[in-house]
């Protein structure tokens, strides 16, 4: 055979995923676990975004996109916070610390926290799992106190049970300076003396002022009534960001997958501000 | 430029394999299709269309990405290598060239497929001319002139005229090539009139073609929300089977799935052409974004007539190589699709 | 006959017998009509039905019961067995379809025209209903080609089941038997193959399977609503052949799961675009169903017990398979 001509040094395809190994796992409500994941030797696998995506894998099981929950200016780890609700996850949580996955990533693009939400006064909304991808933002923006405005933090779940990081949230969140935390839930439950309804109509009932970029996340129809609710109190569209959700499998805009309209949303997303959406055809 | 004779075709096949894998159109159980030269194969030049499109030379079918084994807690991926050894792709139609390209706009923009670039950088391609396209040929709609490989991203350009091949080099890739079989090859720089005599024939035909004057008007990147809510789609998709026989034997179509396979002792993880036409390409744990055949079939002609464009630069991702209009079970195609919404000619 | 059709379609639509009418639309080149609804008169301008029809409308009812009104389907002698076997396995509603059972005289393949070397095709004369003419005169860019009909017939019709509808409302148009071949000729010649030439003959056949799911997407007897191959659950949703053991698990699951309900319509074959003779499986368990059981015919009827899902004490024991070999 001939000697190869080209002399080309190919480097590793994004493809190929890193071997991570569980160094913490905390179960946050009845169905979600969060993982802290490092490299082997210990360090993160890779540095990311907030708002970015990875690959997690286990062989022959499965491999699904997450989001990265914790924020980059954690400096020793990834954390993936992952509800129970399929065969890989399933699994997932079967696993103990000491065991190994595989991750690659980072994919996708990041809430903008370096340009358009700078100084920005910030309102995140979110509703159950949907509060993963925030809370990497949140912390990013207390990390870095100084170079945003006021942070409003609304956050519903169905019972005080199902509430992912509570502890985080009224023991650091809460006490931070500049941060009002709002929680809610479905139901009442006993026990629970805050508030209770769902999150779009808690929402209308604070009225935040349109003074403040919003950044919502949670399953579909949270979303839908969310955005209605932010119009409703004067927000416009492009003050908006939030987050799509597709099937994915490549995670670099190649598989075609989660293509809608000219976008690919593990590349040109997740992360949408919501006039973006809106030129999107009907169809996430 | 020079010729060979087509009776000693074998002999040269011979020497390129010799030192490089040669992939050329086949026969096997009465089908033609691209596949690794042998001794005892039945090769096909004539045959104008491949059932598949060669693109599974540089994007296979199925392919491994990787291996990953388990001891004990630890696990190990192991990466699939790369191509590393030159090979001759021998036969390659203007058309299926430009479906390359429109493969290469995907797979080699950042980050890049290494896999299918290592394929392409290593591949050598042996381009020939069409000399007598068939009914179902719209390559001409698409910028593509089937008469002249030269123009295309090949490496050599070969015509059949008369009892000869002539063979042209046009990169250094192909001058490579030439100069490793030039003892089989003899000038032909006197053919030259009788060459654009041939390649004026084609264009000819292609003139003659039903398809050739369709109109692209009124599709395009910026024609989004106008088509997509056409209520033509609810109509058009109505025949459609499901099956994926439109995109697999697609040149341009590049979707693909990636998965595990339990080998017993370890997981291989591979990935292998999908379709959007199947009802779990974009199925979730918790829902899937497109439920009904119709918004699948749309899915699969506005990708290639709107949203592909819309990301390249105007570049459709058709090529009008027309194996859907023949190989389509329900007789449904693209050229139905463009003609029904757009300018019919 | 296509003239007839259309009138009395347009009769049934305007009485309100039935809502629409399921049946082949006019392609823009003269062999690729494709199967269609017509909801008005206007539509059925471009209705036709010629040689190229060899599309089998019985599949397209299974949708078409679900929706408002009687559909009217028209279908050919060997497409009935198909719409039968469907009734028997609940699948379509008899009462939701108004079935002109329509003269045949046996369909054409593009493939079989191409395969004699003609190409470049502007028109085809010879393909329509009317003409009883046994030779097909095709214009092509490359001057006038010429074939006999039979010789570009689809595989299916040379072994034809007979000019018999077996269900129908109405019948129009006159059959012709183009039988011209032993049904099960094909098959005894790989019976009589040796072992090892028969696998041969099955690995090339199948090594060429894109695994695009075109037979199964046809058939009329693969009408589950979740196909195993398409179950994520399993490692068996496999789109493409990741070895040769896969090539040949897809189609003979396949076969084992259709047969006894397979009619033999012959559509694999027709679809399949790499031209692999798909039929042979489902007919060799015909041949050997019509040898241990008696003939059996799926879709002669609504309501007999088909052998594979009815006991009886007659029935071959389990060790014939040893004797076989």
């Amino acid at each position: 055979m001939s000697e190869c001509t080209c002399h080309k040094n190919y480097t590793l395809d994004t493809l190929i995923p890193k071997v991570g190994v569980i160094t913490k796992i905390t179960q946050e409500t009845p169905d979600v676990k969060t993982f802290c994941v490092t490299a082997p030797g210990g360090g993160k696998l890779f540095e990311h975004m907030p708002g970015q995506c990875a690959m997690v894998c286990v062989p022959g099981i499965g491999e699904a996109m997450f989001s990265i929950t914790s924020s980059p200016t954690n400096k020793e780890y990834q954390e993936f916070s992952i509800k129970k609700c399929g065969v890989l996850t399933d699994c997932l949580h079967s696993l103990e610390v000491g065991d190994e996955i595989t991750v690659r990533g980072p994919y996708g693009n990041n809430f903008p926290v370096d340009t358009e939400l700078k100084g920005k006064n910030l309102l995140f909304i979110a509703g159950g799992i949907g509060l993963a991808p925030l809370r990497s933002v949140i912390n990013y923006v207390l990390d870095n106190r100084d170079d945003y405005g006021t942070v409003d933090i609304l956050y519903g779940s169905r019972s005080a049970d199902d509430l992912v990081k509570l502890k985080e949230i009224q023991e650091v969140w809460a006490k931070t300076p500049g941060v009002n935390v709002h929680l809610t839930i479905d139901r009442p439950q006993e026990g629970w003396d805050g508030h209770v309804g769902f999150v779009p109509s808690y929402l209308k009932e604070i009225g935040f002022s349109t003074d403040k970029t919003a950044l919502v996340c949670g399953p579909p129809i949270m979303i839908k009534f969310v955005l209605a609710g932010l119009e409703e109190l004067g927000f416009n569209r492009s003050q908006c960001y939030t987050t799509l959700e597709l099937r994915m499998k490549c995670g670099i805009g190649k598989c075609g997958r989660c293509n809608i309209g000219s976008k690919y949303v593990c590349k040109d997303g997740p992360v949408f501000r919501c006039d973006e959406v809106d030129e999107l055809p009907n169809e996430y | 430029m020079y010729k060979i004779a087509k009776s000693n075709l074998p002999a040269l096949f011979r020497a390129i394999a010799e030192t490089k894998e040669l992939y050329l159109p086949i026969r096997r159980a009465g089908q033609v299709n691209f596949g690794p030269w042998s001794e005892d194969a039945e090769v096909d030049v004539e045959t104008l269309k491949t059932v598949k499109s060669p693109k599974d030379v540089f994007f296979p079918q199925s392919e491994n990405l990787y291996s990953c084994e388990r001891e004990g807690k630890d696990i190990k991926i192991e990466p699939q290598a790369l191509q590393d050894q030159e090979f001759v792709v021998f036969g390659m139609k203007a058309c299926d060239i430009k479906g390359v390209e429109v493969l290469d706009k995907v797979f080699l923009a950042d980050p890049i497929d290494t896999f299918y670039a290592a394929r392409r950088d290593h591949g050598i391609i042996v381009a020939m001319a069409c000399h007598e396209p068939e009914e179902s040929c719209f390559c001409k709609v698409f910028g593509v002139d089937c008469a002249d490989p030269e123009k295309s991203a090949a490496d050599v350009a070969v015509w059949m005229l008369g009892d000869d091949l002539i063979w042209k080099a046009i990169t250094e890739k192909g001058e490579a090539l030439t100069k490793a079989v030039e003892s089989l090859l003899e000038n032909a720089d006197a053919d030259s009139d009788k060459l654009e005599e041939e390649k004026n024939n084609i264009r000819a035909i292609v003139e003659k073609l039903p398809y050739s004057n369709l109109s692209l008007e009124g599709w395009g990147g910026d024609k989004l929300e106008e088509k997509f809510n056409s209520p033509k789609w609810e109509e058009l998709y109505k025949p459609c089977l499901a099956c994926g026989t439109c995109t697999f034997v697609c040149p341009t179509c590049q979707c693909y799935d990636i998965k595990d396979y339990d080998t017993g002792h370890g997981v291989q993880r591979y990935r292998c052409w999908d379709s959007c036409m199947y009802s779990d390409f974009t199925m979730m744990a918790h829902g899937n974004n497109r439920t009904s055949q119709m918004q699948r079939f749309r899915q699969r002609f506005m990708h290639k007539l709107v949203y592909f464009p819309a990301n390249n630069d105007g570049m459709y991702s058709c090529v009008g190589c027309g194996r859907c209009v023949e190989k389509c079970p329900s007789s449904l195609n693209i050229v139905k699709v463009i003609k029904s919404m757009g300018g019919e000619q | 006959m296509q003239e007839e059709l259309i009138k009395r379609a347009k009769e049934l639509l305007a009485d309100g017998t039935v809502a629409r009418v399921l049946g082949w639309k006019a392609g823009d080149l003269p062999y690729n009509p494709e199967p269609s609804y017509f909801e008005n008169e206007d539509q059925l301008k471009n209705f036709v039905y010629n040689g190229f029809c060899g599309a089998n409308l019985s599949k397209y009812m299974i949708e078409a019961s679900k929706l408002e009104g009687k559909t009217l389907v028209f279908l050919k002698p060997c497409d009935t067995y198909s719409f039968n076997q469907l009734i028997k396995e609940h699948r379509v509603d008899r009462e939701k379809a108004f079935i002109i059972g329509v003269g045949c005289k046996g369909k054409l393949s593009i493939e079989k025209i191409r395969e004699q070397g003609i190409k470049g095709i502007e028109s085809i004369t010879g393909a329509e209903m009317t003409d009883d003419a046994e030779t097909l005169t095709i214009q092509t860019i490359y001057g006038e080609k010429t074939c006999t009909y039979a010789s570009a017939m689809l595989g299916r019709c040379h072994v034809c089941k007979g000019k018999e509808h077996q269900v129908y409302d109405e019948l129009i148009g006159e059959s012709k038997d183009t039988k011209d071949a032993d049904r099960f000729a094909e098959v005894e010649k790989i019976e009589a193959m040796s072992p090892e030439e028969r696998f041969a003959f099955f690995q090339n056949e199948l090594s060429k399977c894109i695994r695009c799911n075109a037979c199964r997407n046809v058939c009329p007897a693969c009408s589950c609503r979740k196909c195993v191959f398409d179950s994520t659950k399993f490692d068996s949703a496999q789109k493409a052949n990741v070895d040769d053991f896969e090539e040949k698990m897809f189609h003979i699951i396949r076969a084992f799961h259709v047969a006894g309900r397979c009619t033999d319509c012959g559509e694999c074959s027709r679809v399949c675009p790499q031209g692999i003779p798909l039929h042979l499986f489902n007919r060799k368990f015909i041949k050997d169903i019509d040898k241990f059981y008696g003939e059996y015919q799926a879709g002669e009827d609504t309501d007999s017990k088909a052998p594979l899902t009815n006991f009886t004490f007659d029935d071959v024991e389990p060790s014939i398979v040893g004797e076989r070999g």
